[in-house]
């Protein structure tokens, strides 16, 4: 068994390698637009593959995705803020329990801090929401989407209301990004190439029949789910030092439509359909923009995403990269 | 300033609008007790059915009674049409893709809209008839108020009637119970499912109209929240359950405006959120809801 195991974590360390020297050269030899797209297909890819836990190998369809987002976003950026800047911007400094007032965290820990407080999000929503059967986690995490900014609009002392943080440091560069996509396709190829993934494709399958097999189906859902929160509160971070700035209003239902959609097209339940959705429809988003600001027609690029999500659900359900497989009834 | 007839004022306001809710809620326990769908784009026909009386009611000047008959068959035709298009190749396949094609159909008419209406909300200014108000030392309403609350009661009568009582509604129950029973039973699964999507969408779409005449402002996204909170209200009131879905609409109603009116004005922002810590709260201490039996596990 052990022989077995080796051989993909070897691909991996030489994966990791390759996409070191490949990001590598993209930043140095690609220009700054290019360079910008990359990171945000890398931002994009870690959200979709955080997605693909949670909805694609777990069958838990959450909406929530925005709002993890928004929450590592707001707590990355209110712990890294440099000291110097909050008074202009109206941000609280530090209380002590934080490190107090003389000091901002630095990016990687704030990032890390950012992920936690939506994995422990989700599991404050998961525990009610997840115990029952049927899709009422969409609905549930959906809602949780509209609370968490009500909460950013309305909490200004923290996070300026509906005026949003601007002049976000910008830590976030390709090196950064990347890192953090090898480790989230890591995490969640180990997490389903274990006992954990077994157990959670069979409560996919059939969540009665892994009852039956002595799977405690809650546990399984609220790892996946909260593990899923955390990579988009990580994303969440890196996308608020790569704007430099975040409004409630950006952290919606077409944010999380968007990824959705990505991991649709790309394939849910697959290793690389989620990086394969997120580049593509990112490609065809900045293939679009000078159509649509030329033609002066805004939503047309929403049009095409949902047009092709439909598309694909109706004609090729198993996604780019997905096999279909047989299923038995 | 909590006086008698501010609480009576604000109560009426509440059962207006869970009045709307309740109608919407009773498209999507229908479709949900068939098929397990959670129908987003049932949010979409609220706004397509408000532009659509919009054009006909103030644009074109149209009756109200035609108007009212001409909603219902645009919102029931649109329903058909999604049925037949999308939900009917799907049927058999994995619940979850029922979901996300109605995901894709809500954000597909929402952006639909956004460029044929423009991102701007629009006006809504119903006819004077509509809108002429009566002050009693208690409320004060206009006609459309009592119209929101005849119609409602109305419709709501007719749909436990059409359930009870008809062919096709004890055919909707048998194949909510079990469809493959009900398929071996002789009955014509896509036809029955294709009305319940015909009566909901057009039901949603007459619900637009009484949005628009209500609140006097209509947008490309307002079917958006107000479809997930019908959601919200089926769960309230117990999913599959008809009655419950009433009892959800007007409870959820009642909930937003009466939290609003009387927690002070700060809260006032928290007004969406509320709806849906109602939802979490409902989950909780009873996920069956108020009217629903519990589900029973089928393998």
């Amino acid at each position: 068994m052990r022989k077995i195991n080796k051989f993909p974590e070897l691909w991996f360390l030489v994966g990791g390698l390759i996409l070191l020297v490949g990001v590598f050269l993209a930043d140095h030899l690609l220009n700054r637009y290019l360079v910008h797209i990359l990171i945000l297909m890398g931002i994009y890819s870690i959200t979709t593959v955080s997605l693909n836990l949670t909805n694609g190998y777990t069958g838990l369809f959450s909406l929530g995705h925005a709002a993890f987002m928004a929450i590592g976003a707001y707590t990355s950026t209110l712990l890294a803020f440099p000291i110097a800047l909050r008074e202009a911007y109206e941000l609280p400094l530090l209380p002590s329990f934080l490190g107090g007032p003389e000091y901002s965290w630095p990016f990687f820990p704030a990032l890390v801090a950012g992920g936690l407080l939506a994995s422990i999000a989700a599991l404050l929503i998961g525990a009610p929401v997840l115990r029952l059967r049927g899709h009422y986690l969409s609905v549930a995490s959906l809602g949780f989407m509209v609370i968490v900014t009500t909460f950013a609009k309305t909490l200004r002392g923290i996070t300026r209301g509906s005026m949003g943080i601007n002049a976000i440091p910008s830590y976030t560069n390709i090196y950064w990004t990347y890192l953090w996509l090898f480790i989230s396709v890591y995490v969640v190829w180990r997490i389903v190439n274990s006992r954990f993934g077994r157990a959670m494709l069979a409560i996919r399958e059939d969540e009665t029949a892994a009852q039956a097999l002595g799977i405690y189906p809650m546990k399984y859902k609220l790892l996946s789910f909260a593990v899923g929160a955390f990579f988009a509160g990580v994303a969440g971070g890196l996308y608020a030092h790569f704007t430099k700035a975040i409004r409630p209003f950006e952290f919606s239902f077409f944010l999380t439509f968007q990824i959705v959609t990505m991991l649709i097209i790309g394939g849910m339940g697959t290793t690389s359909g989620p990086i394969v959705g997120a580049a593509s429809l990112i490609a065809l988003r900045y293939a679009l923009k000078p159509v649509e600001e030329g033609l002066q027609i805004y939503g047309l690029i929403e049009l095409i995403y949902a047009t092709l999500l439909i598309v694909i659900m109706l004609w090729k359900p198993e996604g780019i990269m997905g096999k279909r497989h047989s299923r038995m009834s | 300033m909590f006086s008698l007839g501010y609480l009576l004022q604000q109560t009426m306001n509440g059962v207006v609008l869970g009045c709307i809710y309740a109608l919407l809620a009773l498209g999507m326990t229908v479709v949900y007790g068939i098929l397990r769908l959670i129908n987003f784009a049932h949010g979409a026909l609220i706004t397509l059915g408000a532009f659509f009386t919009y054009f006909i009611l103030v644009r074109l000047g149209i009756p109200l009674v035609a108007t009212i008959f001409l909603v219902l068959g645009f919102g029931g035709l649109m329903g058909l049409v999604l049925d037949i298009v999308a939900y009917r190749k799907l049927r058999g396949g994995p619940e979850v893709a029922l979901l996300i094609t109605s995901l894709g159909f809500y954000t597909f008419i929402e952006n639909f809209m956004k460029m044929v209406v423009s991102p701007q909300p629009y006006a809504f200014k119903a006819p004077s008839y509509l809108t002429t108000i009566f002050r009693t030392s208690f409320l004060t309403f206009r006609t459309i108020d009592l119209f929101i609350i005849g119609a409602s009661i109305a419709i709501m009568w007719c749909f436990h009637l059409f359930i009870k009582k008809t062919k096709m509604g004890i055919a909707m129950r048998a194949i909510a119970e079990n469809l493959e029973v009900a398929s071996i039973m002789g009955i014509e699964i896509n036809r029955v499912i294709s009305v319940a999507f015909v009566l909901g969408s057009a039901l949603a779409a007459f619900t637009g109209f009484m949005w628009g005449a209500k609140y006097g402002q209509i947008s490309y996204d307002m079917g958006f929240l107000t479809g997930v909170k019908a959601f919200v209200a089926v769960v309230v009131g117990g999913v599959g359950s008809v009655p419950g879905a009433m009892v959800g609409g007007v409870i959820l109603g009642l909930a937003e405006i009466l939290s609003t009116a009387f927690l002070p004005t700060y809260f006032s922002e928290y007004r969406d959120g509320i709806v849906f810590a109602i939802l979490i709260l409902v989950l909780l201490v009873r996920p069956s809801g108020i009217m629903g039996v519990k589900e029973e596990v089928r393998v």
